[in-house]
């Protein structure tokens, strides 16, 4: 039978370490909701989404009254719209209808983020996909719910350079387009490199074409336990810490199993995977930076840091395999700047710069997230930072990503103020020397050599 | 067996495990254990039970105990008992 002490260190990490499930994140297939023009398909894809996730916000409360763990997001995947809109959008303006249509079902529903506003175009882009890419600016800044993400390289196909140089345009236009509150637009775009088809967190979260009509995805999070756990062990060897690490990762995402199966039965949804991520908020105790100095460094960016990440990322993934029957989506640790406190910090006391950052993506989860850089930032500029951190992923055989704020009006030592979850964030300063010669070649990165497995 | 793990949390006074013990009997939930212990200066008690025969269901109980907790000064928290087992036990 269940111990007391048991009982009470699952409530204390509840009550005081932040421990929450982070998103339920019900993926729908809108493959079936094409029609003959782009009402009809609006109206089905309305249809589909309203019908599918109907007890989706309630049965995430209900779940969370009856273990008393919070629950935060419950939100929705759906299927590259660049596919379901193929045959019917002819324009960019017509791909924006689909979008105010996925804003205007995630309201109905309750859900606080809609995401699959999408283009998978790691080889080559379809003229249905350069419709979409181009209608992203508008799309994003005309919707409050939507987000949007490009796939735009693999391991297997290599870079899409001519996808990476237009996505440097689209996330200036998008910054302009809604410069009155500091970009916010482009928070809701994030540009991959492997994009995993089951990721159920935002921005970058899409309903794959290998998945089932509809499916539960459950994103959990808990840095604050891991804090709270290796502050009792500070000093011990890198034996202890990994140990500790892994039992508390072990720990959080069996939650995240237990929420995940009974999601499932409860809406009658197959339970898809439980992406095993450290994922920080903006509240004190909820951060990754304070886990890398609780390790031992000063700041987040300090010598050691890539080596403190990759010990971190590696053993969140060795405790919580274990511990889910399917793990999926981008697992590992998240190191955004503008939703961590302590990165932060880090930023604002110089120990942390862009090019740090983009060594530690090389050993984390995901890659370049929420970093507000100067609005005059050039569009080639931006292209060049998305081209080094897609061919990490690509060499390295993981999703990298990135998620750039070229924050119009202001520059570098500002501050940017996006607002509740999203937090604000420093600017940050941008090595400005030209790449325009090479983000003009055009054409594509071929696969690399180790790529050739078959 | 289904059962609910309820716990206490907050400054010991008089009358505590009286007025949960007495709300649970009268919703026909059956007590399968106490245990309490003091932690940093707060008082902690758990209980295990069995409201399979209960008169209401576990949201209303659960509510129902938050506000008791709220008329006594202490926190009062109900939960399937599940979660502590995926936690502790493999």
């Amino acid at each position: 039978m269940i111990s007391i002490n048991e009982v009470i260190e699952t409530n204390e990490m509840i009550r005081r370490m932040n421990l929450d499930v982070r998103t339920i994140t019900m993926g729908i297939s809108l493959l079936g909701c094409v029609g003959k023009d782009v009402a009809e398909t609006c109206q089905k894809v309305y249809d589909k989404i309203v019908t599918s996730a109907k007890d989706l916000v309630a049965t995430g409360k209900e779940i969370s009254k009856m273990y008393g763990i919070p629950i935060v997001h419950k939100r929705i995947s759906v299927t590259p719209i660049a596919l379901v809109g193929a045959s019917v959008c002819k324009t960019s303006e017509d791909f924006v209808e689909i979008a105010k249509t996925l804003d205007k079902a995630a309201q109905e529903v309750g859900v606080n983020f809609i995401g699959g506003y999408s283009a998978l175009v790691s080889k080559g882009m379809t003229k249905a996909d350069e419709l979409l890419i181009r209608s992203i600016p508008e799309a994003l800044s005309s919707t409050n719910l939507v987000c949007s993400s490009v796939n735009c390289g693999s391991t297997k196909t290599g870079l899409n350079m001519d996808a990476v140089r237009l996505l440097g345009e689209i996330i200036k236009e998008t910054a302009e387009l809604t410069k009155e509150q500091d970009s916010i637009g482009c928070c809701k775009f994030v540009v991959f490199c492997n994009a995993p088809d089951d990721n159920p967190f935002m921005a970058g979260a899409f309903h794959g074409v290998t998945e089932a009509d509809c499916v539960i995805n459950v994103g959990v999070s808990g840095p604050g336990v891991v804090k709270a756990a290796l502050e009792a062990v500070r000093g011990e060897s890198f034996e202890i810490l990994c140990e500790t690490i892994k039992r508390t990762a072990f720990k959080i995402t069996r939650v995240g199993q237990l929420v995940a199966k009974e999601a499932s039965s409860r809406l009658g949804v197959p339970f898809g995977i439980v992406d095993l991520s450290l994922a920080p908020t903006p509240a004190v105790g909820d951060s990754v930076g304070e886990i890398l100095e609780e390790i031992g460094l000063e700041y987040a960016g300090a010598p050691g840091t890539t080596a403190a990440l990759a010990l971190l990322n590696d053993q969140v993934k060795k405790g919580g395999v274990m511990a889910s029957s399917y793990v999926g989506g981008l697992s590992g640790a998240f190191i955004p700047v503008s939703e961590d406190q302590r990165m932060i910090d880090a930023v604002s006391a110089e120990a942390l710069s862009l090019e740090k950052l983009e060594a530690m993506t090389c050993v984390c989860s995901v890659g370049l997230d929420m970093i507000a850089v100067p609005g005059s930032t050039s569009a080639a500029t931006i292209s060049g930072i998305i081209a080094d951190e897609m061919a990490i992923g690509m060499v390295n055989q993981k999703t990298t990503a990135v998620r750039l704020i070229p924050v119009i009006g202001k520059e570098y030592g500002d501050r940017a103020e996006f607002g509740g979850l999203l937090g604000y964030a420093p600017i940050m300063k941008v090595n400005n020397y030209s790449c325009e010669r090479f983000i003009n070649r055009g054409g594509r990165i071929p696969a690399p050599i180790h790529s050739f497995k078959n | 067996m289904k059962r609910t793990i309820i716990t206490v949390i907050g400054q010991d006074k008089v009358g505590i495990i009286a007025k949960v013990c007495n709300y649970l009997a009268g919703n026909n939930i059956n007590i399968l254990d106490i245990a309490q212990t003091t932690v940093q200066g707060y008082f902690n008690m758990m209980m295990i039970v069995d409201a399979e025969n209960a008169v209401k269901s576990h949201d209303e109980i659960a509510s129902e105990l938050v506000g008791i907790g709220e008329e006594i000064g202490v926190q009062i928290k109900a939960q399937k008992e599940e979660i502590f087992n995926m936690m502790h036990r493999i």
